[in-house]
């Protein structure tokens, strides 16, 4: 689960982590609030959406007044942010916060994150803050600094001082920054964060250590032990298909073609799309229906990519396995009756009382072709897609 | 002799009254697998499916005989349940619990380092050995008794495997469902070395997916082999369009080791058969053996 900016902030301040003040606003009327109360010199607009590269997309102002604060905010709220990690549709902002501005001297990286294959935790540290992490990691490798710590291993007040020198800090800046390190871990590790990165994290004229903008993502699986940070999810920033995907448990994502998929496990998901693109269509979604694949899971994934308007045809692939294929076959046979089958419909059903459930689908009445191998089924779909077309 | 499980397992379910337990463990007697016992706290000294019922692993070990576990307990318990199978000695756990916090598992590896325990999944469909037992969630009837090791990361992939392999004839010595979570008990490479010592293996078949490096160092060890088993793999989500992140850090940590591409040339760099769709593994299994 992703988390915005401000609240990874006030996790940050909590950890006693330096941050610039600030405050969220809904509406302008809110921003002009508080801007007032911060009354200072500079400050900074920054729209709140799960996504990073905002300062070019013009979701982060630099203003001079109350006045330009609320011009700014004024202009953010509603405003559909297009970022390189939002994809072409942008993000709507719904919240904008508003801080103190800060006298950075230097700007630095910092990041604690699960590494895949290290089964660890991974540090990273740069003295390229302020700009793409990937960026620096391309042009200067030598520049990132990075430790892999061993599975359940915690960072030690060793590994701090080593990055804190290589970084090439000294004195007080050096000792404000190795707290700052032990913090943020102790954050993502007692949170059960997948992810804490603080880019820039500024040196300010006076010595101090602040962190400028954080993002921060957490183990979806750990949230039951975390309900504070549960309620920090913000559902706007979710697609309203993948919102009711997850009501039913579903495992949802919304994609740019027109041939919708629903299939169990994950891999099979994958193998399909992989298979659908051989045969020239893109798939609409990728829809896992998971392991327990109940007549009414089936009905409602069914159902959910229907309703869809961009799905122009639709490829159920469903390995049974534990599952009975006539109970799949039943609820997918009432969910196309409720919906009035209009689109084509191609299932290719495997497992367990497999010839049962093709009679079924064959028995409806209903326009659905039933297949026996998956590259059949993806050639159908996509022919009959391109045909309706 | 196949691997993992031969007809010494003797296997436990750990959370044998819970729902999953039970369905899963009824199916694995059906199947024929060695099942002494089930272990559920509080539940001791009863009996369930007509096995004996006991409050913990190392009990259940002393009376049973048992060296190889199942566990199918919710994820907020499934670490505890492994480090007491690991515990009480066991040479096999299977954990088929989907949604174990990552901070759990990696705690978990720590303290099995150098313990003689081998942990398959979290988040797997299992172990079978064709017509020996079986210690997951899949369906047995797809598969057969014969000479193809498959180690798989996805469950309904391996199901489809086992199904090709077993259509051509080949069948499988074992599969192996190593699971899809960040941390996890056996790799591929793990896998690799089982199969390579067994002599009833006589081809071996790897199904990977984007994500991760594992396929990636599969393939160096493939490439080091002194002594040679033909291998055949897929790799699953060429066509996945890659996910919004929200920072830029996960995509450094790997260095572009983890689309599809990467992983297939790498494979193929190695002298892998790599099959383009996943309704092609089967044949190039049969084709790799061929030479």
């Amino acid at each position: 689960m992703d988390i915005h900016e401000y609240q990874a902030k006030q996790i940050l301040a909590k950890y006693g982590i330096n941050v610039p003040v600030g405050d969220i606003a809904y509406q302008t009327h809110e921003a002009e609030r508080v801007a007032k109360w911060l009354d200072e010199d500079v400050m900074v607009v920054k729209a709140q959406i799960h996504a990073g590269d905002r300062g070019k997309a013009g979701g982060v102002k630099i203003v001079r007044s109350v006045q330009e604060a609320v011009e700014a905010a004024d202009d953010m709220f509603g405003m559909r942010l297009v970022t390189p990690q939002t994809g072409p549709q942008g993000e709507k902002v719904h919240r904008v916060y508003i801080e103190a501005g800060c006298d950075i001297a230097d700007e630095l990286y910092f990041c604690v994150l699960n590494g895949r294959d290290a089964n660890g935790i991974t540090v990273i540290a740069s003295t390229e803050g302020g700009m793409e992490i990937e960026e620096v990691a391309e042009k200067t490798p030598e520049k990132i600094l990075r430790i892999n710590l061993a599975p359940g291993v915690e960072l030690q007040p060793h590994h701090a001082r080593k990055l804190s020198y290589d970084l090439g800090l000294k004195g007080k800046t050096a000792r404000a920054a190795r707290k700052l390190m032990m913090n943020v871990f102790r954050a993502f590790y007692d949170l059960d964060a997948t992810l804490i990165e603080i880019n820039p994290l500024a040196l300010t004229n006076a010595g101090d250590i602040v962190a400028i903008d954080c993002k921060m993502s957490f183990d979806d699986d750990a949230l039951y032990r975390h309900k504070d940070i549960e309620e920090l999810r913000d559902d706007a920033e979710i697609d309203p298909l993948e919102l009711e995907a997850a009501r039913h448990d579903l495992n949802y994502v919304k994609l740019t073609g027109n041939i919708g998929l629903m299939v169990n496990g994950a891999g099979l998901s994958m193998a399909t799309m992989d298979i659908i693109k051989q045969f020239g269509g893109k798939p609409a979604n990728f829809l896992d229906v998971s392991g327990a694949a109940t007549p009414e899971r089936v009905a409602a994934a069914f159902k959910l990519i229907y309703s869809d308007p961009d799905v122009k045809g639709i490829l159920v692939n469903i390995f049974g396995g534990m599952m009975r294929c006539d109970s799949i076959a039943e609820g997918l046979v009432s969910a196309a009756r409720e919906v009035g089958l209009g689109k084509p419909l191609v299932v290719r059903l495997e497992g367990t009382n497999v010839k049962l459930g093709r009679k079924i689908l064959e028995g409806s009445g209903l326009p659905i072709e039933s297949v026996k191998g998956m590259a059949e089924a993806a050639e159908k779909i996509v022919n009959a897609v391109k045909k309706a077309a | 002799m196949a691997v993992l499980i031969t007809p010494e397992t003797k296997v436990i379910c750990q959370g044998l009254t819970g729902s999953q337990g039970t369905f899963h463990s009824e199916q694995a007697i059906k199947y024929g697998t060695n099942m002494v016992g089930g272990v559920t706290p509080e539940k001791g000294a009863t009996s369930h499916l007509d096995l004996p019922v006991f409050d913990t692993v190392a009990e259940a070990v002393a009376k049973t005989g048992a060296n190889a576990s199942g566990v199918f307990v919710p994820p907020e318990f499934a670490a505890d349940a492994i480090l007491e199978a690991v515990e009480a000695g066991l040479d096999l756990v299977v954990c088929i619990t989907d949604g174990i916090p990552v901070r759990d598992m990696q705690r978990v590896k720590r303290e099995m380092h150098g313990r003689k325990t081998r942990l398959v999944g979290p988040n797997c469909s299992g172990v079978i050995t064709p017509g020996v037992g079986k210690i997951g969630i899949m369906p047995g009837y797809v598969h057969s008794p014969g000479k193809i090791g498959v180690i798989s990361r996805s469950g309904t992939l391996s199901y489809e495997t086992a199904m090709q392999t077993s259509n051509l004839g080949l069948g499988q010595s074992t599969v192996i469902g190593i699971g899809g979570d960040l941390v996890s008990g056996t790799n591929f490479v793990d896998a690799l070395e089982l199969f390579l010592d067994d002599p009833d293996t006589a081809g071996i078949i790897m199904i990977g997916e984007i994500g991760g490096t594992i396929e990636i160092e599969a393939a160096e060890f493939v490439k080091s082999w002194n002594r040679k088993k033909p291998v055949a793999a897929f790799i699953a989500g060429a066509a996945a369009p890659p996910g919004r992140r929200l920072g830029h850090a996960g995509a450094i940590v790997s260095s572009g080791m983890e689309t599809a591409e990467a992983k297939k040339e790498a494979l193929r760099s190695a002298g892998v058969r790599v099959a383009e769709s996943i309704v092609e593994i089967g044949e190039s299994m049969r084709d790799a053996l061929k030479g």
